[in-house]
């Protein structure tokens, strides 16, 4: 609501800003953090389809954590505690989510889809 | 005009949209019109147009758009039951040679209606409209986060509510049940425009909703008084934060499945479709995942007016908060985690339903611990009957039976048997009814006084009471009966005569609880009538525990002349204990922001857009869309949003309360 | 500021709550991590549902994928430096920052609208398969965030012009970093998940 209280200083609520350093590291990691799945598919580097896929989905999980701290400054500080709740909170749901679909859609598919046989008795 | 321009401009709208060939219809539109134009015709006669603009449409004021979505609640009950008093004739009627009066296609839009109205335009508006009106009042603060955005959030619900109301006479509306399952709702199977304006009064609402969420979480967690901690907060407070979590987290699911629902009827993708790999069960899922949390948003305020009504009329405080905290926490957070018991029967397999069957049932203990500990407020406490008190023990015996319904539908082999027959419709109405409808009468009688300065008449309050209560169990104990013989739900014919007489019960328990909203409707008009026998000065009739109850009915726009500090749970009854002084000078300039026409403009536009859209009126739609657009970021640039009411008129209001509770003593 | 008591122990003579526009923006993000959430649930299901047509192997242009990878994460960098700018007040070298984001993101946007339109005029469109319509759907919902950034950046752009940094524009351009950052870290989870195990 106001507009003029709040101009002291720019570490209220822990709210982090950030420095020409910080930003630097952030984006060199996440280069490397690109830069090498795109290298292990592009040229097939890894003998393994699933070690491949379960390496850039690591490398993935990093980079977000690598873009929460250095560009979105996630701290346990910011707003009291409540950003990083929200976070919390929302990421869990979006396993849920993710993994409860993939979960139950399988199990339905697997039981329910016809098969072959079925398909060609169809008109 | 050339078929390519009324195309371009009409779309699919043409005059063949108007159902003059359905006598049912006609005749609404008669009557709605009729009544219409009186209400318009008494507003400009008395001329009230500008006062409503001013004082209501662009207020910003937590405690007007409360109103505001209480009312609009009301009026879609009316409208929702409607639909309800339909369905239950023509199942009583309709055995053997006899079709009764509704058609199949007409009854399958009834009862989607009757479901999405009960859903997204009744209980949703009823339940944000108690959080608006009293969260900052018990936190001890001026207003929301976001006043502007509470504003639009209001008219966003309502022009999705318009839309609906406009299928009634241009279109139809959707054939498909309140959720609206592809295949069904795709466009092969309904290419009508009746599953659109399902879809677009949704997303326009639900935007509303999702903002509300935002809005009153910021409000709770930046906005308390001073010395309010967490645990200090009113129990209301508390099912409200959690509920506008689950909104925050959930709405995004249904925007997102409407979404994908509408890309297929508009563009021809595939999520949802039989061939080219979509899979229909997916919405099922999607949806679900939504719709259980939604539940629940409907569900946990009520708890907290429960809570509230307890303590204050049990004149206690309330049994075990910590653990009504956590139980109300746990259950938000386990309401993820039970969503596959709506659709047990879909051939998931042993393993996936076994581990939802047993979440389910888990879900229930949080809130057998809360009828615990309201019992347990009870218990030695000096009960005063007044009629939230009624409806609050009426709610503990009618929800607990439906609740144990749940429990048994919540064993897979039992649902296999039990699933979307009347079974299925006796329990959700048992705990929606139960639970939500009575939380909604005891808030509506509680805190009535606080917003009008007047009580509800308590002779009407308890006719109203008794006419619901003993006429749900008439309307719903038969569905409990012939659920277990194992009939379906949404059928408009039966053959087996056999079942007529307790469809004839179940529509003799309709009749009452038209009685029992007739009643309602008498004790709001018996109430004004009577407001100066009813008046209430003190502005806490009912020996109140929290901060709402420490301001004067209707409290001044500002709320609190000077801001609360908390030192205790139940913070009014810690400060009347104390023998709190109200001050009587030295107040001070008060902060607040300016009424705004944005919201409603903004969101008329998107109803327009939501009914081009459904029309398929692409070039208006277009230019609405812009027009959204474009109003919305010239909004932006509106920085002059707040003012200061002046320490005098602060003086002023406060020295008429002073001599207002002077009278009293 | 601090509340100075009345002579009344239960009452604060001024309270000025602290202001909830970066928590309820940041409350809102999350929400749009659902809606995401669910866009990427479509696609895990239906992903590998080709309907006999072409899949992620066959169609996926990695090289464009990087490009618009870079483009995105440079983007990313620069607003960094906007804000740092922000920071110290110099309104001209936060608008120059701001054009250069921009400018990257709307690269970004162009070259995805070269491989959608790609995609579509050789018969790969949205609607030839779930794959596709899940594809189309995910990605496009990103691009069109990207969009509608891109709209507010402009929105400000003209706003911290006119009215210069005042602490409500920078609440604003706060904002629009949270957004900003928050569409980058969607971006991975589309390169990796969508693209990259794409082609695998």
């Amino acid at each position: 609501m106001s507009d003029h209280h709040h101009d002291h200083g720019h570490h209220d609520d822990g709210h982090d800003h950030g420095t020409l350093k910080s930003y630097t590291i952030g984006f060199l990691l996440s280069v490397i953090l690109t830069a090498i799945p795109f290298w292990l598919v592009m040229h097939k580097v890894l003998p393994s389809k699933s070690t491949t896929a379960l390496v850039i989905l690591a490398f993935a999980a990093v980079q977000i954590v690598v873009h929460m701290v250095y560009f979105l400054h996630m701290n346990t500080r910011s707003e009291g505690g409540w950003t990083m709740l929200a976070l919390i909170f929302t990421m869990v749901l979006v396993v849920i989510t993710l993994s409860g679909s993939l979960w139950v859609m399988y199990h339905l598919n697997a039981n329910m889809m016809p098969t072959m046989q079925e398909m060609k008795a169809m008109p | 005009m050339t078929p390519d321009l009324q195309t371009l401009l009409l779309g699919k709208l043409s005059l063949e949209a108007i159902p003059y060939h359905e006598p049912i219809l006609v005749m609404t539109f008669a009557a709605v019109a009729l009544g219409g134009a009186a209400l318009l015709g008494a507003l400009t006669y008395f001329k009230l147009w500008g006062y409503l603009w001013r004082e209501w449409f662009t207020s910003i004021d937590h405690k007007k758009i409360g109103v505001m979505y209480i009312i609009m609640g009301i009026i879609f009950l009316l409208r929702g039951f409607a639909d309800a008093v339909m369905m239950r004739i023509q199942q009583s009627v309709a055995f053997g040679d006899n079709m009764g009066f509704l058609p199949p296609h007409h009854y399958d839009q009834v009862f989607t209606a009757h479901g999405v109205i009960m859903i997204f335009f009744v209980a949703m508006p009823l339940v944000t409209g108690f959080m608006n009106y009293v969260v900052p009042l018990q936190i001890g603060a001026r207003d929301v986060a976001f006043p502007f955005l509470n504003n639009f959030s209001f008219w966003m619900t309502a022009s999705g509510g318009a839309l609906v109301m406009v299928s009634l006479f241009i279109g139809e509306f959707a054939k498909t049940g309140w959720l609206a399952y592809p295949p069904l709702s795709g466009i092969a199977f309904s290419p009508d425009v009746g599953v659109d304006y399902y879809i677009w009064s949704l997303q326009i609402a639900g935007v509303g909703t999702l903002l509300s969420g935002v809005n009153l979480i910021a409000t709770i967690v930046k906005m308390r008084a001073p010395g309010m901690t967490m645990m200090k907060m009113p129990i209301f407070t508390w099912t409200s934060l959690c509920t506008n979590v689950l909104i925050v987290a959930a709405f995004p699911v249904l925007t997102a499945v409407l979404a994908m629902l509408s890309l297929d009827r508009y563009v021809g993708t595939n999520f949802f479709t039989n061939d080219l790999g979509g899979n229909a069960m997916m919405y099922v899922n999607l949806i679900w995942i939504w719709g259980h949390p939604e539940v629940y948003i409907l569900v946990l305020p009520v708890f907290g007016i429960f809570s509230e009504v307890v303590s204050t009329f049990s004149g206690k405080r309330l049994f075990g908060y910590a653990s009504m905290v956590y139980a109300t926490v746990v259950i938000t957070i386990l309401s993820y985690l039970v969503w596959l018991h709506h659709f047990f029967t879909m051939g998931s397999g042993a393993s996936v339903n076994s581990f939802f069957g047993i979440t389910t049932m888990i879900i229930s203990i949080p809130t057998g611990a809360k009828i615990f500990n309201w019992l347990f407020t009870m218990y030695r406490g000096r009960i005063q009957f007044e009629v939230p008190m009624l409806w609050t023990v009426g709610f503990m015996v009618t929800f607990t039976i439906g609740g144990m319904t749940g429990v048994l539908l919540a064993v897979p082999p039992a649902d296999f048997v039990l699933h979307n027959s009347l079974f299925l419709i006796a329990h959700f109405h048992n705990v929606i009814i139960g639970g939500v409808l009575f939380g909604l009468m005891a808030g509506i009688n509680f805190w009535f006084p606080k917003a009008f300065g007047f009580k509800l008449d308590a002779f009407w309050g308890k006719v109203s009471f008794w006419c619901w209560q003993i006429g749900f169990f008439f309307a719903f104990m038969p569905l409990y009966v012939l659920g277990l013989m194992g009939v379906t739900r949404r059928m408009s014919h039966f053959d087996d005569p056999s079942l007529q007489v307790w469809f004839i019960i179940a529509a003799f328990g309709a009749a009452l609880i038209a009685a029992g909203i007739g009643a309602f409707l008498v004790q709001i008009g018996v109430s004004i009538w009577r407001r100066k026998e009813l008046a209430d000065f003190t502005g806490d009739p009912w020996g109140g525990r929290t901060l709402e109850w420490s301001t004067s009915s209707p409290p001044p726009a500002y709320n609190f002349a000077f801001t609360p500090r908390v030192y205790d749970n139940d913070a009014w009854h810690d400060m009347k204990a104390a023998g709190f002084q109200r001050p009587t000078g030295g107040f001070v300039d008060i902060h607040m922001p300016k009424n705004t026409g944005a919201g409603i403009i903004l969101a008329g536009i998107a109803g327009v857009m939501g009914f081009v859209m459904i029309w398929h009126m692409w070039l208006i739609a277009g230019v609405s869309f812009a027009a959204l657009i474009l109003t919305a970021i010239a909004h932006t640039f509106n920085y002059n949003r707040d003012y200061y009411v002046k320490a005098d008129e602060v003086t002023t209001t406060e020295e008429a309360r002073t001599a207002q509770l002077a009278q009293l003593a | 500021m601090s509340d100075t008591t009345l002579n009344n122990r239960f009452l604060v003579r001024e309270h000025h709550p602290e202001n909830g526009t970066l928590l309820g923006f940041w409350l809102y993000l999350m929400s749009d991590c659902l809606v995401f959430a669910c866009l990427f649930a479509a696609y895990g299901v239906l992903g590998r549902s080709y309907a006999g047509g072409p899949g992620g192997a066959e169609l996926f242009d990695l090289p464009i994928v990087a490009a618009n990878t870079a483009l995105l994460l440079l983007s990313s960098i620069t607003y960094g430096f906007a804000m740092l700018e922000m920071q110290r007040g110099k309104v001209g070298a936060v608008q120059l920052w701001l054009a250069i984001t921009g400018l990257f993101g709307a690269g970004f946007l162009g070259l995805e609208l070269y491989e959608f339109h790609h995609l579509i005029e050789h018969g790969h469109g949205p609607q030839t398969s779930a794959f596709l319509t899940s594809f189309f759907s995910l990605v496009g919902t990103h691009g069109l965030h990207v969009t509608f950034g891109i709209v507010w950046l402009i929105t400000l752009m003209i706003q911290v012009g006119k009215f210069g940094l005042t602490t409500a524009n920078k609440r604003r351009l706060m904002c629009l970093s949270m957004f900003w950052h928050f569409l980058d870290v969607v971006w991975i989870g589309v390169f990796t998940f969508v693209y990259l195990m794409g082609v695998l």
